[in-house]
């Protein structure tokens, strides 16, 4: 006989619930909704008679090839700049971790960027990293072209991930760095006892042991780096989605589709995509990574 | 306890209705205008702003920046779609389409003569008013903050070049560039991807169509066609002239734009708009001459009126008529000699009225050195009568042809692409959005 406490009242329960339902309502579920009427009208910028159209949004964008194109640089970003950012993250925890003199103070410095809003980020790279000034500039002057974002879309691309991990790298730190925390202790000095190495140890001990943290950043990054507001911020700042479309990620294009081109039914359609997209590498993420994470 | 809560908050209520009874003094009458402009020029907005309030006692104007044009127009939008919309709003030159088709603001003619003032339609400049207007000539908004581009160029370094004329025409330029080049000049003429300065003004001076049907004026089935007019070759043109580095690209994406390009003496000429002028003549250091001319024409050609920059103010409609009163007064005062003078000198943009510009000349603004070639800006809007290309640009969502014709650029001049394949490109995407345009305004009519 388990004893469980269970309220007995229906509405208590539900009262409790009832403002955090009303936020969601709000802010989620209407929204959702009108995106899903504009997706399948023409919608008139300022409102009035909106013609339905079935899915003649979706087909335009399906058919686009540019819209495709921005799948690719949108998965390209989200990847890399997801691995980037674990990597540097789970780098300088294992760094941190190891409460040499100093850690402390440099503790607070990884944290630091996260801090910082993408598109002042972006800002701030735009210069360090501009072609013609900054100190690309004189390896420019050395072999002419050698880091040129705003020619090549290669270095574009790489550039905007370049951001993201600086600006993410921080906040993945954190939680690696708290993950390591709970590492038991007892594990890395019996090995190192054996005389294993700190790569060693890390390799072996630390990281196995972080599998849920670092599947819970996988998806929060993945996440981050597809509708995040900074991917945006950051594009939106920098290589403005060129040169020729080679940074133009996802997000960047429904909000250049709705408030430039004021087609707000293009980019509800678009919108909609997306959502599917993510729910579709969620599901992937979690049918077959999760498999091989061991929470205890 | 409860009692002394109670008798207080029936006191405050009492209180609060005694106030609302008796008035000590009449209301003013509030209204609100957003504009999109920030930084220096958004100062100077609120210091018209604060002029009005100081002029009389019956209304308060409050203005409020929403940063650029496109977060003013689509915070508008939003607004009215809430209906809190502002009363008077201020919309860039290529969202008047998108204004007039919403149905959602009031008639700049009605407006006024409503509200009992009179306005004389006619001395507005027709290269300014046309496009604002409908196609037969009625003013639907006020034109504001006008522009035009100009070409910009270093009189210092012509003269050290051993440049003895002025670039008025590209054969002209391209002469210029080689000597300015042979003198050791890395950047004889700067550019950026700005559809405005380079299609856009360079097709009305040509007398080119950006568009059919009149650049849109009669019908929502209007095509671009600057894949098929001169601009392709103009387009060629700049690209063997960037090619041979006489003429150099200048972005923000590369470290540096063109207008600061201009001032640090990088460049030595470049297109701009003339409400640079204010800017070129502070950032340069004193003692460089430097000048403004009209944009260039190819030889041979006829030179048309170049089409106007800027945005214009919108009065919005579904407000409360006492709120009309206000912006239909706010508009009579912008629009005085005094004001229109004080706006051109603080800012650079040109006066939209002749009586204005008369005014002007006549106190001898353009005389006074730092404002020297600024009336070349209202020489150039009003060289001819506009005619049927030169009149505006009338095309649903044309920030996103802009944006398009940007990436053209892009790809042209940073990545090798054909002139003509990327035109072509651009004329397509732009078509399959007007379509889209004419279809969600379907049975619309212009005018």
């Amino acid at each position: 006989m388990d004893k469980r406490s269970v309220f007995k009242s229906v509405w208590l329960p539900i009262l409790f619930a009832a403002p955090q339902m009303l936020l969601v309502f709000l802010f989620f579920y209407w929204p959702a909704v009108a995106v899903l009427r504009w997706a399948f009208t023409l919608e008139p910028p300022f409102g009035g008679n909106a013609e339905f159209v079935g899915f003649a949004n979706f087909v335009e964008v399906l058919t686009n090839p540019l819209y495709w194109n921005s799948v690719m640089v949108s998965v390209i970003f989200a990847l890399a700049g997801t691995l980037t950012t674990i990597f540097i993250g789970l780098v300088l925890a294992l760094a941190a971790d190891r409460q040499l003199p100093g850690s402390g103070l440099f503790r607070f410095l990884y944290i630091l960027p996260y801090a910082i809003a993408g598109p002042a980020a972006g800002m701030a790279f735009r210069f360090i990293l501009s072609p013609e000034r900054g100190i690309a500039a004189s390896l420019n002057a050395m072999w002419p072209d050698f880091w040129n974002p705003a020619k090549y879309g290669s270095h574009a691309l790489i550039f905007v991930i370049i951001i993201f991990a600086w600006k993410w790298a921080g906040y993945t730190f954190i939680f690696l760095f708290a993950g390591l925390q709970s590492v038991p202790k007892a594990l890395t000095e019996a090995a190192a006892m054996d005389g294993s190495g700190p790569i060693r140890r890390a390799i072996d001990i630390q990281v196995p042991l972080l599998a849920p943290t670092l599947f819970f950043l996988l998806v929060i990054m993945m996440t981050e780096g597809f509708v995040g507001a900074d991917t945006f911020g950051i594009v939106h700042r920098t290589t403005n989605g060129g040169p020729n479309h080679a940074t133009e990620v996802m997000v960047f294009g429904i909000v250049n589709e709705a408030f430039q081109g004021l087609n707000y039914s293009g980019a509800a359609a678009q919108s909609i995509i997306l959502i599917g997209l993510i729910m579709v590498f969620t599901f992937i993420q979690f049918r077959f990574v999760e498999r091989r994470v061991h929470y205890k | 306890m409860k009692t002394s809560v109670l008798s207080s908050t029936v006191a405050g209520l009492m209180m609060a209705a005694s106030f609302g009874a008796a008035p000590a003094f009449a209301e003013k009458t509030k209204f609100e205008f957003w504009y999109g402009l920030s930084g220096d020029l958004g100062e100077r907005v609120q210091d018209m702003c604060k002029k009005f309030n100081e002029s009389q006692s019956d209304f308060e104007i409050a203005c409020t920046s929403q940063g650029d044009y496109a977060t003013n127009l689509q915070n508008t939008i939003a607004a009215y779609r809430a209906k809190k919309q502002p009363a008077i709003t201020q919309i860039y030159d290529v969202g008047t389409l998108d204004l007039m088709l919403s149905k959602a603001y009031v008639p700049a003619r009605k407006l006024m003569e409503d509200n009992g003032y009179k306005i004389d339609w006619a001395n507005y400049f027709p290269g300014i008013a046309n496009y604002y207007a409908t196609s037969t000539g009625e003013m639907n908004s006020f034109p504001f903050n006008s522009s035009t581009a100009m070409f910009y160029y270093n009189v210092d370094a012509f003269q050290k070049a051993g440049i003895d004329f002025k670039p008025d025409t590209w054969e002209q330029v391209e002469e210029a560039a080689r000597k300015l080049k042979a003198a050791g000049y890395e950047c004889p003429l700067g550019f950026n991807f700005d559809s405005w300065a380079i299609m856009e003004q360079f097709s009305a001076i040509h007398n080119q169509p950006i568009a059919t049907k009149g650049n849109g004026y009669e019908g929502l089935d209007a095509d671009i066609v600057v894949n098929k007019t001169k601009f392709v070759d103009h387009l060629k043109f700049f690209k063997r002239m960037a090619d041979e580095k006489l003429f150099v690209v200048k972005t923000k994406q590369l470290g540096m734009d063109v207008v600061p390009a201009f001032t640090s003496q990088t460049c030595q000429m470049m297109s701009t708009s003339i409400a640079d002028h204010g800017t070129v003549g502070k950032t340069l250091p004193e003692g460089v001459k430097w000048d403004v001319a009209m944009l260039p024409v190819w030889k041979g050609t006829e030179r048309h009126n170049s089409l106007v920059g800027g945005a214009s103010l919108w009065v919005m409609d579904g407000r409360p008529a006492a709120e009309y009163k206000g912006a239909a007064a706010f508009l009579n005062f912008i629009a005085t000699p005094e004001m229109t003078e004080w706006w051109s000198t603080v800012t650079g943009y040109i006066p939209v009225t002749k009586t204005g510009f008369e005014a002007m000349k006549a106190s001898g603004f353009y005389d006074k050195p730092m404002y020297k070639g600024r009336e070349r800006a209202i020489e150039s809007l009003s060289f001819t009568p506009p005619s049927e290309n030169t009149r505006g640009i009338r095309l649903g969502g044309f920030t996103q042809v802009r944006k398009d014709t940007a990436t053209a650029l892009e790809a042209i001049f940073m990545q090798n692409a054909d002139v003509q394949s990327e035109l072509d490109k651009l004329a397509e995407r732009s078509n399959a959005n007007l379509r889209r345009f004419e279809k969600t305004y379907e049975g619309a009519k212009l005018n």
